[in-house]
């Protein structure tokens, strides 16, 4: 078929649509004023002159929104009916790949659905119809992704444990802390500091490494609900990644005075998201037992070569320098798997997903793509871990660890450069004392201690007594709702011999 | 700044499909200098300046019409920035 060279005449081209049915909508309030109207959007110091600056490169009317993103679902749902009906979920690589799934069902959609109650906020506070009009966008993206996710991941909760309590262990249990506290915190900054938290440093900077890597995974490990859900999510991205590209931009533009707020709220939320990510860094490198790539290699490509050699080579037109702390970030790139996962594996008897140490094959892709952290990290941990295995035991650490106070991770984070001394900084605010697991956390404490004071930690919470009272592990896990079979080994619990089942290969009962 | 921004990387991330086939073989015809890397699940796309997509060559490969708000279906990712979506011609670049 060939197209024929004359196509029907658009009334309107793409751009005079854009701009007749969101920025032409517009109107300037008279019967009060504009700050009555858009009370929140001057208290931070950023200055604006001139909204109508604000664009949108991706010209989308509600009619073209809605019509892409109800092919985006079709798509989806056809595909989570054909894995479903096809017993989708016996063709992965391996049950233990599921735990990679059930962090992210846990950690995740519940605060898909914080930015879309942030983000509907901003369509209604922003004053500009260009910044209210992707804001909506946004939102509806947002509750979208809440909702595609749920769905997807509600299959696999028939046929595997820690998927089953994820909406009540999100605000609980401890780990969950991390992503929890991240949100909260963004959104309870002002209207512009949650762009450049969430719009800018997370979508734009660091959600690729979420996201492109982590779905491709999926794919690899058979998990095609995930894969299409997350590609699926990761289209809209695109757009929200626009967004906080245009939010950095259009502050700059406004007004000199703005820069060197927003480089600071970049500096800050860069390592909060970084933090926030790490847990990642553990479930590609650890979880997933077919390798994409390694956390180091999507680091370099995704944050190295797009932000610090493309994006922020762009940004020093503005004066904008990359974030604070980000050395730090690119020499950790060797050991932070080694470590997230490191702490996941001693504390996953009070987790809702299991762990297990490293098979011969696995240890075989660490020992290849980190030559030189690996045999470390295999000596100091792994050998003694599956000493205590040999020995019909399994470590698990009876206590409860330090927790840094700002982004709540447990202390096992090291000195830069020195993957064996323990990093520990301290701060004291109003006679007490604060600890922190990198310059990066402190420095973000320091700037606001009256907020991060407040930090809900969760071992903190627990010798209180305000998760399930004095009784030690069996109230607190009580507190949480985990079930007996959601955590600890992964190597004889329900999801293992489950799987040999599945693929008849179970032991013979005695 | 001109120097620096021509020499910069930009791409784009596709869903790897039979749907986006035509799109995948429209970039590489109008982009001389491509590079392309395969993943489980997508292609990435890349180049140094800019990447440009043309209506006209997707649906010559097509058959059919095709917006370039169809992109919207087959992206999973960018860097660089949209410095233009129109009608007809989709340019992913640094500006600065």
């Amino acid at each position: 078929m060939t197209v024929s060279p004359e196509k029907p005449a658009r009334k309107l081209s793409m751009k005079q649509r854009y701009t007749a049915l969101t920025h032409d909508l517009d109107w300037t309030p008279t019967y009060v004023t504009e700050e009555e109207v858009f009370p929140f959007t001057t208290f931070e110091g950023i200055k604006v002159h001139d909204w109508s600056k604000w664009e949108d490169p991706f010209r989308l009317t509600v009619e073209a929104y809605n019509k892409y993103q109800a092919e985006k679902d079709r798509r989806l749902y056809a595909v989570l009916d054909g894995f479903a009906q096809s017993q989708g979920q016996t063709g992965l690589t391996d049950a233990r790949y599921m735990n990679a799934m059930k962090i992210f069902l846990q950690g995740i959609p519940v605060h898909e659905y914080n930015a879309h109650r942030n983000f509907a906020y901003l369509a209604r506070y922003a004053n500009g119809p260009g910044a209210r009009f992707a804001a909506l966008c946004q939102s509806m993206d947002e509750l979208r992704h809440a909702q595609t996710e749920i769905h997807t991941l509600s299959h696999y909760n028939k046929f595997f444990d820690g998927m089953h309590d994820w909406h009540h262990w999100t605000d609980r249990v401890w780990y969950l802390s991390v992503p929890k506290s991240f949100f909260e915190d963004a959104m309870t900054a002002g209207p512009f500091e949650w762009l450049i938290a969430i719009g800018f440093s997370f979508e734009y900077l660091l959600t690729n490494l979420l996201f492109v890597p982590f779905m491709s995974g999926a794919s690899f490990n058979g998990d095609l609900p995930t894969m299409t859900f997350g590609f699926s999510a990761q289209s809209d991205e695109s757009r929200h990644m626009t967004l906080g590209l245009e939010a950095i931009k259009f502050m700059c533009e406004q007004d000199e005075d703005n820069v060197p707020i927003v480089q600071e709220w970049l500096d800050k939320w860069f390592w909060r998201g970084y933090r926030l990510i790490a847990l990642v860094a553990g479930m590609m490198d650890y979880m997933h037992p077919k390798h994409v790539m390694s956390w180091k290699e999507a680091f370099e490509l995704y944050f190295e070569e797009q932000m610090l050699n493309g994006l922020f080579k762009d940004l020093e037109y503005y004066g904008i320098k990359p974030p604070r702390h980000v050395q730090w970030a690119i020499d950790e790139k060797e050991i932070l798997s080694h470590q997230v996962y490191w702490v996941l594996y001693q504390f996953s008897h009070a987790a809702a997903f299991s762990t297990t140490i490293p098979n011969a094959e696995d240890q075989a892709w660490l020992e290849e793509n980190y030559p030189e952290t690996w045999p470390v990290f295999k000596k100091v941990a792994w050998d003694k871990a599956q000493k205590v295995m040999d020995n019909g035991g399994r470590y698990f650490n009876p206590g409860l660890p330090q927790l840094c106070t700002v982004c709540q991770i447990p202390m096992g984070f090291t000195e830069p450069g020195d993957p064996l001394t323990q990093c520990q900084r301290q701060s004291v605010y109003e006679g007490e004392r604060y600890d922190f697991c990198s310059d990066g956390c402190q420095w973000i404490f320091d700037r606001e201690p009256v907020k991060y004071r407040q930090s809900w930690l969760p071992v903190h919470q627990i010798f209180q007594g305000n998760c399930g009272g004095p009784g030690g592990l069996p109230a607190v896990a009580a507190w949480y709702k985990l079930g007996p079979n959601d955590g600890a080994e992964y190597l004889g619990s329900n999801d293992h011999k489950n799987w040999l089942a599945w693929h008849g290969q179970a032991p013979k009962e005695a | 700044m001109t120097a620096a921004t021509g020499a910069r990387p930009v791409g784009i991330d596709l869903q790897e499909n039979e749907e986006n086939r035509a799109l995948v073989e429209a970039i590489e015809a109008d982009n001389p200098d491509l590079n392309i890397r395969h993943m489980p699940g997508m292609i990435r796309l890349t180049t140094n300046g800019k990447l440009v997509i043309n209506q006209s060559s997707v649906e010559d490969r097509l058959g059919r019409p095709w917006e370039t708000h169809e992109l919207q279906l087959a992206i999973i990712s960018y860097f660089g920035e949209f410095v233009e979506w129109d009608d007809d011609v989709i340019v992913i670049a640094w500006q600065h």
